[in-house]
């Protein structure tokens, strides 16, 4: 039998990037502040795992305007919400497989 | 750097996240007692001023259009301040939980459910204005109560979905009474000022109790 560790991506591994896809997978659309706040990181941090998500091809970026001032707002692909169920069952098959 | 956890904490994870970021999970069953008990205490002013007007009305032997006016005006600025007063000290035990949990209370969970409780809310507020303008006092009491009953479903997708069945609950209320008007303090008292306790307890002691 196939191990399912296999199945897990190591695109998810991260806190963060996980944190991202959970809001993503529940919210259409999410803004960067929004998501910083519900995560509770730096600006940086989470600018540098979004743009690995988004080459990756899991979350698509839109970038707007309110005012003046610049919107980024986030959703989530359909390859994204594939990966992301895929690793979600990976990870419910590893608990299963030690229970 | 890479965090690697186990894979239960990991689902565990996913799903707290995915829960508080769809709905607002800081409502807190105190702000249900604290709103229904505000109610109460309108109710209870407001049955003492329209007794009061019915006494003076038999005295007079009729009818007294400014006497009238001066009640209807008392009954609203008591409806604003109670109302008020229920938003003031439900928006304060919220806070309250929400900082204890060292959760934000103003984030996109908590606008979300602001503007779906407030589509039905200030619509439902327009018209009863509306029907106050043309005299028509009977059906204030079902109108208000269908209104938030029909708030309360369309917000129930943003915070504890328990708020469904209240909001079906106000509903039934508004409807019943429409067919025993004469009682709408008795139907405002039951819908705004009990079933707010009663649920506000019954939240309390479900997810608050610690």
């Amino acid at each position: 039998m196939k191990n399912p560790i296999e199945n897990l991506n190591k695109a998810f591994d991260s806190r963060i990037r996980m944190g991202v896809m959970s809001t993503l997978m529940v919210n259409n659309q999410i803004n960067f502040n929004d998501l910083k706040q519900m995560l509770g990181v730096t600006d940086g941090n989470l600018a540098s795992h979004l743009t690995n998500l988004e080459e990756n091809g899991f979350i698509k970026v839109h970038k707007g305007f309110i005012g003046r001032k610049t919107n980024t707002t986030y959703s989530i692909t359909k390859a994204g919400e594939k990966s992301f169920k895929e690793h979600i069952e990976a990870l419910e098959a590893i608990i299963k497989g030690v229970k | 750097m890479t965090e690697h956890m186990q894979p239960l904490e990991a689902i565990q994870d996913i799903k707290k996240m995915m829960e508080r970021s769809s709905r607002f999970i800081s409502l807190s069953g105190l702000s249900g007692v604290s709103a229904g008990i505000c109610a109460l205490i309108g109710v209870w002013f407001a049955y003492q001023w329209i007794y009061k007007y019915y006494i003076r009305y038999e005295e007079r032997g009729g009818y007294d259009a400014l006497d009238f006016t001066k009640l209807t005006w008392n009954l609203i600025g008591l409806a604003i301040v109670i109302f008020a007063g229920a938003i003031l000290s439900a928006l304060y035990f919220t806070w309250r939980k929400a900082r204890r949990n060292k959760l934000p209370i103003w984030d996109h969970t908590s606008r979300k459910l602001i503007i779906n409780l407030c589509i039905p809310i200030v619509a439902g507020g327009i018209f009863v204005f509306g029907m106050l303008h043309y005299s028509e006092w009977r059906f204030i009491t079902p109108v208000c109560l269908i209104f938030y009953g029909l708030a309360l479903v369309n917000a129930s997708k943003y915070t504890l979905s328990d708020i469904r069945y209240v909001g079906l609950i106000e509903i039934t209320l508004g409807l019943i009474n429409m067919w025993w008007i004469g009682y709408g303090l008795y139907f405002w008292a039951a819908g705004f000022g009990i079933l707010h306790i009663v649920y506000g307890t019954l939240m309390w002691w479900k997810y608050d109790r610690s």
